[in-house]
């Protein structure tokens, strides 16, 4: 059985790179997995199409200039384009697919798969390969992930994400969330995860993935992604290769793509340092991690005293504008 | 008193519906739904006002025959061409709920006096209701070069119109920030949060002046906008800031409602439900409808 590893490095990766990718670094890293035989490849705003903001951060360079400048360089690999309804629009999405993007991934927290109806009705009727993507998969039973996944095939999507934006869940978690899916999803539907690794579970958690039943991998070179970053790529194939599942991907160029050319980029490690460990302990969306860690230094409050009440307000992806509120109100009841 | 019909019986429909019962000015006689089943309907009978669950046009003459003069559509964007079509052709004023977006966007504190004469006024979002004042009230001391909001709702309190066109609601908001707002870009954001008990409902109004902020200024005018929409929404409240970070100010509310029909997170509804009903009374107390 062969799997199908996404690479996030160029999308999930933006958010420590606070978006500031240069065209050149996209285009030597997209060219650079391409010729690794990496198959998927997806590029945009950490936060999808039109997360362009003060909210989120603006990036260096607009997702239709990325896109226009990756897409032509492909030899074999297809590019993706991520979306959040609420955040990005279908004219984006248009916009993607005009550049050439092959899959959108329609990406709502795990509970509102409703209102992806429009995005993933376009994206299909564009051709483009429909992914369904439901974040924060933790917070809800396998039961009612498999609820919100069949909302979303039912409106077209044909591969469904358990998503664990937080970096929280365990093996059995996975496995239990992944073998709902397979067992309740139409058999021509295929499955996939997204893993972050705040607890170090991004290969473990990808391994179980694929023994429940999923044959789509996200992960990212060196981990490039938000909080501790994603399933490191190399690493998975490694393991994968040891395994005997094809991957199609060579371990090498994937090594080299990470020591030479993602490590050289980052701003920070990306590790699991105690606010990215939080994260992942304490359920909390793994993007919040810089934002807390600026606020806290503005505010002068502990960033992990930030991103604890941010899980125990029960916040969701998207709500970054929050941090800042939050930690003015540590500030005030410390003083 | 001033009679009106509310077309679409949900949850806007039916908290609007609450808080004309409060009206010196406006009295509900009709109720129009498409659902026999309908809850909305349901209350609008226990509370002596006419319904039907055939839509519209079946009762059209009716509706007139009862002295209607103001309308009130909370049914979704496509269907809303066809009601204004019907109702203004009989003089009736119609005051739009929905992202349509026929007659001018209207934000009470803002713009109401402009359009007291236009036979369709848009009541924006519900997310455009709670931030617009915001927006409005930097870009009336200096020049905003961009308006962006952040509209936080709790899962429950969005119904399946604005689920099935998620777009129209950060169209219509962006269009919004930009033509009453006074922002020169809008952008709009819309997040939907499941917690339980539910959220109440967040907005973050982030602008970016085009010169160094008039800190003195600026603080004054927002507080002064939020006295303003808390005549209307009393549960209006501007939680923390505005903080200056540069050319950025940034303010973040809280929009508690009245628990009318929906309990009080769902401030979204009563932002909404009080321009639309403020605006109708307006209407009224100048003879207008």
């Amino acid at each position: 059985m062969g799997v199908v590893i996404h690479e996030m490095s160029l999308r999930d990766g933006m958010h420590p790179k606070r978006h500031q990718i240069s065209i050149e670094e996209m285009v030597s890293v997209a060219s650079a997995l391409d010729a690794a035989g990496v198959p998927l490849i997806e590029v945009t705003h950490g936060d999808g199409l039109g997360g362009a903001s003060v909210n989120y951060g603006f990036p260096a360079h607009s997702d239709e200039e990325y896109l226009r400048a990756v897409v032509p360089k492909m030899k074999q690999a297809r590019i993706s384009a991520l979306t959040l309804p609420g955040i990005g629009t279908v004219e984006d999405l248009r916009m993607a697919v005009d550049c050439g993007v092959q899959c959108i991934r329609v990406a709502t927290h795990c509970t509102e798969a409703d209102v992806a109806v429009q995005h993933i009705g376009i994206s299909r009727e564009l051709g483009a390969e429909t992914v369904g993507f439901l974040m924060m998969a933790h917070m809800v039973t396998p039961e009612e992930l498999v609820k919100q996944a069949k909302i979303m095939e039912d409106f077209g999507a044909e591969i469904l994400y358990c998503t664990d934006s937080a970096g929280f869940m365990l093996p059995n978690d996975v496995t239990a969330r992944i073998g709902a899916l397979r067992s309740e999803l139409r058999p021509e539907t295929r499955i996939g995860f997204h893993g972050h690794h705040n607890l170090a579970m991004g290969v473990a958690n990808s391994l179980a993935a694929i023994e429940a039943g999923a044959d789509r991998i996200d992960s990212s070179c060196a981990g490039l992604g938000a909080g501790a970053g994603n399933t490191p790529t190399e690493v998975l194939v490694a393991v994968l290769d040891r395994m005997g599942v094809d991957t199609g991907i060579d371990l090498y160029g994937v090594m080299d793509v990470a020591e030479d050319l993602i490590v050289p980029m980052m701003e920070q490690p990306v590790r699991i340092d105690r606010d990215a460990l939080i994260l992942g302990y304490a359920g909390v969306y793994s993007s919040f991690l810089l934002f807390a860690q600026r606020a806290g230094a503005k505010y002068g409050v502990s960033s992990r005293d930030i991103l604890v009440e941010m899980g125990r307000m029960k916040t969701v992806g998207g709500q970054e504008d929050l941090i800042e509120d939050v930690a003015m109100q540590l500030a005030k009841a410390s003083s | 008193m001033a009679k009106a019909v509310i077309i679409g019986p949900g949850n806007i429909g039916t908290d609007l519906l609450y808080k004309a019962l409060r009206s010196e000015h406006i009295e509900v006689v009709w109720s129009i739904g498409v659902v026999e089943s309908s809850d909305g309907l349901r209350i609008a009978r226990e509370h002596g006002v006419k319904t039907s669950h055939q839509g519209l046009e079946a009762v059209l003459d009716e509706v007139i025959a009862d002295g209607v003069t103001i309308a009130f559509d909370a049914t979704s964007a496509k269907y809303h061409p066809r009601h204004n079509e019907l109702l203004t052709a009989r003089g009736v004023r119609m005051i739009d709920l929905t992202p349509a977006a026929i007659g001018p966007y209207c934000i009470p504190p803002v713009n109401l006096e402009e359009h007291v004469d236009a036979p369709n006024v848009n009541m924006v979002t519900c997310g455009g209701q709670a931030t617009i004042p915001m927006v409005a009230a930097v870009s009336r001391v200096q020049t905003v070069k961009y308006g962006e909001i952040v509209a936080t709702v709790s899962s429950r309190s969005i119904g399946p119109g604005t689920r099935s066109n998620i777009d129209e609601f950060t169209r219509t908001t962006r269009a919004g920030i930009e033509a009453v707002g006074g922002a020169r870009t809008g952008k709009a954001i819309i997040v939907i949060n499941p917690a339980e008990p539910p959220i109440i409902m967040r907005d973050t109004i982030h602008c970016l002046t085009e010169d160094e902020p008039d800190q003195e200024a600026i603080t004054a005018s927002i507080h002064d906008m939020v006295r303003e929409v808390q005549t209307y929404v009393p549960g209006y409240t501007l939680k923390n800031g505005p903080v200056f970070d540069g050319h950025r100010v940034t303010v973040w509310m809280e929009v508690e409602g009245l628990g009318d029909y929906l309990p009080k997170y769902a401030g979204n509804l009563d932002i909404m439900t009080s321009a639309a009903l403020k605006t109708a009374e307006l209407l009224a107390m100048r003879g207008l409808a």
